[in-house]
């Protein structure tokens, strides 16, 4: 016999209108990082020193060969927008899903099982709660030296805490609930019970909280980066083209103004996702 | 009361415990420590006197205890680059970042908040739509980016205010500016959603059967209410207002903590890096103990002797 965790149909409701604007955001930006190497006009590292600190298309001085300028090494700022587009959504969609994979077993566990996995759990976030997150990443990122795969766990090391404290407090809200009870009435075993009843009632929460997380988690990969500390040239990184921009800020406004401004849109595009979803539960 | 204090201050002590052991793997985890201390080409066995000398020899754990003697007594080891105590170097910087820190949450409190309320009680409106459009931007800001953009507006192409250092108050103004866009839209947005919340409630509908005048309403009972939350995020944000400006201070060269932990980062300068991360650790969790007690006073209803 097949128990649904969810036994009727949910009314199909219309989504607020922030969902859409913000998921139209990330999509387009994802799809702009997918199909960088064949919308790109330029290569990230192609060089031209002859052509070096050109301005935008439409300022005086500028051509459309570089639609948005160019930086201190002639490099075309557009394509370096572009691919870096794909680092900063990769660091962030990987840190969020280990961060939240491990918040998320851990707070279902801690508020399932209870007892000492309870105990141990709390005491961790507890202690995790009480660091300032960017902070800390700071610190551990300059201790370990850096790369990327080691960004993108410090990034889901300062994540993990707030899945784990919502996932507890929805996994003991519901753990009594009849349906569970019915679940394992009926004999299920406690991985079936966790995994098909359990987590697909306490997910919605947990969405809102992925979405604020990939807005802070951007903002973290990309503050990082500025200070040298996250992803490393010749890779581009918004962050860090920001902080190259900045040599050269006063002859070439460009260079800073819009890698920033790609950073804002995406974690506009987050929070926007993120205000829709808690709208909606509401 | 006396039993939640005491709570808390377990608390406190397991945190200042997981502090200690982060920064003192921080110097483990960057490698060889000795390496650090004795050039390239050193002889094996100089570097081997310079690990005896430094107690690096010794197993980890032991190393830990002599780290937290060391520590309690204030001692947290000499800067490389400054041959000054590392803590003296981060007592000199902290007031300074708490300057900042200061000036930014009184700009944070004295804009958010009335901005908030007024919203609040209008939502709707076309000033409440305005609002909580800048608002939504102000929090969506990378704030390097902020602090580089007022820099070219305000101090590159106007003139108007100095963009580096701290030689006189106006250079407090653009790096306080770039700290609180993010802070001032944040607490604008919670107050206003607490207003509208405590709006729809009974005894709000009591204050006004009553014949209370809707200044009043608002000020006595919306605001009060909407105090709790407020009280909560801000001290969330002083905390990370003393660590985490990090960044801002670098962008401005601001003298504080931050700006000296990253330099401290790029000259390798493991010992002022461990104090800045202790100190701003310790006091992270201070400002929440803080916070709250300054519960207790602003809401009767909050009593943390539960279970008697």
């Amino acid at each position: 016999m097949v128990v649904s965790a969810t036994p009727r149909p949910r009314p199909r409701r219309r989504r607020p209108p922030q969902f859409y604007a913000g998921a139209a955001i990330l999509g387009a930006v994802v799809a702009v990082a997918v199909f960088a190497p064949w919308l790109s006009p330029h290569g990230y590292a192609d060089q031209d020193l002859l052509r070096s600190l050109q301005p935008p298309a439409w300022v005086r001085g500028g051509e459309w060969r570089h639609p948005l300028g160019t930086d201190r090494l002639g490099r075309d700022l557009l394509a370096r927008l572009m691919f870096g587009a794909r680092v900063s959504i990769a660091v962030a969609a990987l840190s969020v899903l280990i961060g939240g994979g491990l918040g998320t077993g851990l707070g279902l566990a801690a508020g399932y099982f209870g007892r000492w996995v309870d105990r141990l759990t709390s005491r961790l976030i507890d202690i995790q709660l009480s660091f300032p997150p960017v902070f800390i990443a700071i610190a551990i990122m300059a201790a370990l030296g850096q790369s990327l795969p080691k960004l993108v766990l410090v990034l889901a090391f300062v994540s993990w805490v707030q899945y784990a404290r919502i996932a507890r407090a929805n996994t003991l809200a519901v753990r009594e609930r009849e349906f569970v009870l019915a679940a394992r009435a009926l004999g299920a075993a406690e991985r079936r019970i966790l995994l098909r009843h359990v987590l697909p009632s306490i997910l919605p929460p947990l969405l809102v909280v992925g979405a604020v997380n990939i807005s802070s988690v951007i903002l973290a990969e990309a503050a990082l980066s500025f200070l040298g500390l996250g992803v490393q040239p010749p890779t581009p990184a918004w962050g860090s083209m920001v902080s190259e921009g900045r040599t050269v800020q006063s002859l070439a406004w460009w260079t800073t103004v819009f890698p920033g401004m790609a950073i804002a849109t995406l974690v506009v595009g987050a929070n926007l996702l993120g205000d829709g979803l808690q709208r909606e539960r509401e | 009361m006396i039993g939640y204090l005491v709570q808390r201050l377990a608390h406190l002590v397991w945190v200042l415990l997981a502090v200690s052991v982060l920064v003192f793997l921080l110097i483990h985890l960057s490698g060889d420590p000795v390496r650090l201390l004795t050039p390239l080409d050193a002889r094996p066995e100089d570097v081997e006197r310079v690990r005896r000398l430094y107690g690096l020899d010794q197993p980890l754990p032991v190393q830990y205890l002599r780290f937290l003697r060391d520590a309690a007594r204030g001692d947290m080891g000499e800067s490389f680059r400054f041959s000054r105590p590392a803590l003296e170097l981060v007592l000199d910087r902290l007031p300074n970042t708490a300057l900042l820190a200061a000036t930014t949450i009184a700009l944070t409190v004295g804009v958010g908040i009335p901005v908030g309320l007024w919203v609040g009680a209008r939502a709707g409106s076309l000033a409440d739509w305005a609002v909580s459009l800048v608002t939504f931007v102000g929090i969506s800001l990378p704030s390097f980016w902020l602090g580089v953009l007022l820099i070219l507006l305000f101090a590159d192409r106007l003139r108007w205010l100095p963009a580096s250092g701290f030689e006189s108050p106006a250079y407090l103004v653009l790096p306080s500016l770039t700290l609180a866009v993010y802070t001032t839209g944040l607490i604008t947005r919670l107050v206003r959603a607490d207003v509208l919340e405590v709006l729809r409630q009974d005894f709000i509908r009591t204050a006004r059967a009553k014949g209370l005048g809707e200044r009043v309403v608002l000020s006595r009972h919306a605001l009060r209410n909407a105090l709790i939350s407020t009280v909560t995020v801000l001290g969330l944000q002083l905390g990370n207002l003393l660590g985490g400006s990090v960044v801002v201070e670098t962008v401005f060269a601001w003298p504080g903590v931050g700006w000296l932990m990253l330099q401290g980062i790029q000259t390798r300068d493991l010992p002022v890096v461990r104090a800045v991360v202790l100190i701003v650790g310790a006091l992270f969790v201070l400002v929440n103990l803080a916070v709250d007690l300054l519960y207790l006073s602003l809401d009767p209803r909050i009593r943390y002797d539960h279970g008697r």
